[in-house]
């Protein structure tokens, strides 16, 4: 994150593949823990806690797309629909057989997992565009059956309302609460993929992306691999999607539409396809953009517009400084807001020597 | 004696293109076999049915004994064959480390969830094959390149690297494709060098392809000539050198059989 690495020398293999190979980094990796762990939530308002709660979710949806789109290569457009296969085995669980918070947890993760893993089935014959509409297909099927089939629905307008999640005598109620919780699984979903892509697994990812031919020389099964990619990144869909129904109360699939999987798309290519911080980044800019929009609009928008065109106007506006934003990403800087924090960092890397 | 590595009778045809028709090949253990053929004689194509990204339309191969013909490349290499490639596939922007620890993979066993949890297992699978490929980055003398992203490397060094992943498979049969194509003399001496190195040194049995033909002679044991798909002589460089059939090959293109001389290592 924050360092300079300017005469550090490291003896061991240990040290040399160590996730934060400079001690300043330790010191950074402190000051943020402080900030997020007791600045933040501490004096925050509820409703700007909310925002925060808001950004952890996306932040673990976008990690989960990111191994699977930035990491191996794979694209796919239906990863709020892993999202809501996870929401919905929690809430059923919750609600037809009482299981605690962490059981539904795990099981909505690997049964998002299994069937995510289903929808990757394709990309063993097919790539980019096709592999895109392949797992289009995937999120409309999950859709359509959850809304219809009342027996994972049920039943009224699709939804399922869940209790707030308890630790022993705890009922974890209000945002503060939420925000503690929520960031135990997203240091753990940011450790998780750290460490996944400096292992054997994740090399072979990454391997896949960039020469899939030279990967299988080496020995690499490709389509285990991709199937596990898959199944990886669906559990970290099916986690935010259990996440996300404990966050609001209920289950709703309205919450998990195509538009969410755009949405996650954007995240990664603005934040940085392949990169722990582009998504991290790519979350925050994507959950406070629209906030952010709004009360611009509400602030100034009177001065441009009658107060009707800028309700009408606000959600418009998400949508085109989106696209906006994509294409530039795309096309300027495909490495995304991740690469411009490397070159302001890189500039004060080796300072103050100047080379 | 019976071969490490068996081609029998193998054919193949793309469309209306007979690229191998009816070829055998036999790899001694601990031997350097080299491939020599014009450019279209099918000589990659024999590679690539090796190590299972085509599957010949008749005949067999086999490695120790075992039918490995219909196996998926994946499975070939985990079985010890490695390989480089006639135009590089490597990572080009991973680092060199990156591409060799890569190429530990079949003897790497970290999984999912050992591998996000990373201490213990992990960690300590990770040291173990690391100091494997820091031997071989010291026996290719790359050390310096340790971080370099390898897209950024020369073409030789490049080669170079490719060569390490290889061997950073610790494979039994190794396959290399026109390892010194455009490479320059100093290159492909240290090329040649590596190669005798390994097969002496490590016992890795090599199937050299190579149009150097001063390398060629120098370093193999054996040599296969191969012609429009088919092979049309086999044996020692000097038989291979005085064949009639094989001078007659090679006037369609280089006038004559180069003989040795000049780039011996
Ligand atoms: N994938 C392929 N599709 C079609 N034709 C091919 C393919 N691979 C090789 N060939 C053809 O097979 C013949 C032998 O090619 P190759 O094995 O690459 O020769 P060499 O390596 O000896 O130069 C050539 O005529 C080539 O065009
Ligand atoms: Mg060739």
């Amino acid at each position: 994150m924050i360092h300079r690495e300017c005469g550090v020398l490291k003896t061991t293999y240990e040290a040399d593949m160590g996730l934060y190979p400079l001690p300043i980094a330790k010191w950074t990796v402190a000051a943020l823990g402080v900030l997020f762990v007791v600045v933040i939530p501490l004096s925050l308002h509820e409703y700007y806690l909310s925002v925060a709660n808001l950004v952890w979710i996306a932040v673990i949806g976008a990690l989960g797309l990111n191994i699977l789109v930035g990491y191996t290569g794979q694209v796919s457009i239906g990863h709020g629909a892993f999202m809501s296969v996870g929401a919905y085995t929690a809430a059923n669980l919750a609600n037809r057989l009482g299981s605690p918070w962490p059981v539904n947890l795990l099981a909505g993760g690997l049964m998002a997992a299994l069937i995510g893993a289903i929808v990757g089935i394709p990309s063993l014959r097919i790539k980019g565009l096709y592999l895109a509409i392949a797992t289009l297909a995937g999120q409309l099927i999950i859709e359509w059956t959850i809304n219809h089939v009342t027996f994972i629905s049920g039943g009224v307008q699709a939804s399922i309302e869940v209790a707030r999640p308890r630790l022993g005598p705890m009922v974890l109620s209000s945002q503060r609460d939420m925000y503690y919780f929520l960031l135990v699984f997203v240091v753990l979903g940011i450790a998780g993929t750290m460490n996944l892509m400096r292992t054997r697994v994740g090399r072979a990812f990454i391997a896949i992306r960039d020469h899939d031919i030279a990967a299988e020389i080496i020995g690499i099964n490709i389509f285990r691999y991709k199937l596990l990619a898959f199944a990886i990144s669906s559990f970290y869909a099916g986690v935010t999607g259990v996440l996300y129904t404990y966050f609001l109360g209920i289950a709703n699939y309205e919450q998990f539409q195509i538009g969410v999987s755009i949405d996650y798309l954007a995240m990664i290519i603005i934040g940085g396809l392949g990169s722990v911080l582009g998504s991290i980044f790519g979350a925050i800019f994507v959950t406070l953009l629209p906030i952010v929009i709004r009360y611009a609009m509400e602030a100034f928008g009177g001065i441009f517009f009658a107060p009707q065109t800028v309700l009408n106007l606000i959600p418009n506006l998400r949508l085109m400084l989106f696209g906006a934003l994509i294409i530039f990403f795309l096309i300027v800087e495909p490495e995304g807001l991740n690469r411009l924090w490397r070159n302001i960092r890189s500039y004060f890397r080796v300072w103050p020597f100047a080379y | 004696m019976s071969g490490l590595l068996e081609i029998r009778d193998a054919s193949k045809s793309f469309g209306g293109v007979q690229a191998v028709t009816r070829v055998s090949l036999e790899a001694q253990k601990g031997e350097i076999l080299s491939v020599i053929g014009p450019n279209g004689a099918g000589k990659t194509t024999v590679l690539n049915m090796i190590s299972g990204f085509y599957h010949p339309d008749s005949g067999r191969i086999s490695l120790e004994g075992r039918d490995v013909t219909e196996l998926a490349p994946s499975r070939i290499a985990e079985l010890g064959v490695a390989r480089t490639f006639q135009n590089i596939a490597l990572f080009r922007g991973m680092t060199v480390l990156d591409n060799l620890m890569l190429g530990r993979h079949v003897h790497m066993k970290t999984g999912v969830l050992s591998a996000c949890a990373y201490w213990g297992l992990a960690q300590k699978e990770e040291v173990v094959h690391r100091r494997r490929v820091e031997d071989i980055i010291d026996f290719l003398r790359i050390q310096d390149l340790r971080r370099r992203p390898t897209g950024s490397l020369p073409y030789g060094l490049q080669k170079r690297v490719e060569l390490g992943r290889a061997l950073a498979l610790d494979p039994k049969v190794l396959l290399l494709d026109e390892p010194m194509g455009g490479c320059n003399h100093e290159e492909k001496e240290d090329m040649a060098r590596f190669i005798l190195d390994v097969n002496e040194e490590w016992g890795v049995t090599v199937i050299l392809i190579e149009h150097d033909m001063g390398v060629v002679m120098d370093i193999s044991d054996r040599v296969a000539v191969l012609d429009m798909g088919q092979k049309i002589a086999e044996g020692t460089p000097d038989e291979v050198r005085a064949n009639p059939r094989v001078i007659k090959a090679y006037l369609g293109e280089t006038k004559a059989v180069p003989s040795t001389g000049g780039s011996r290592v």
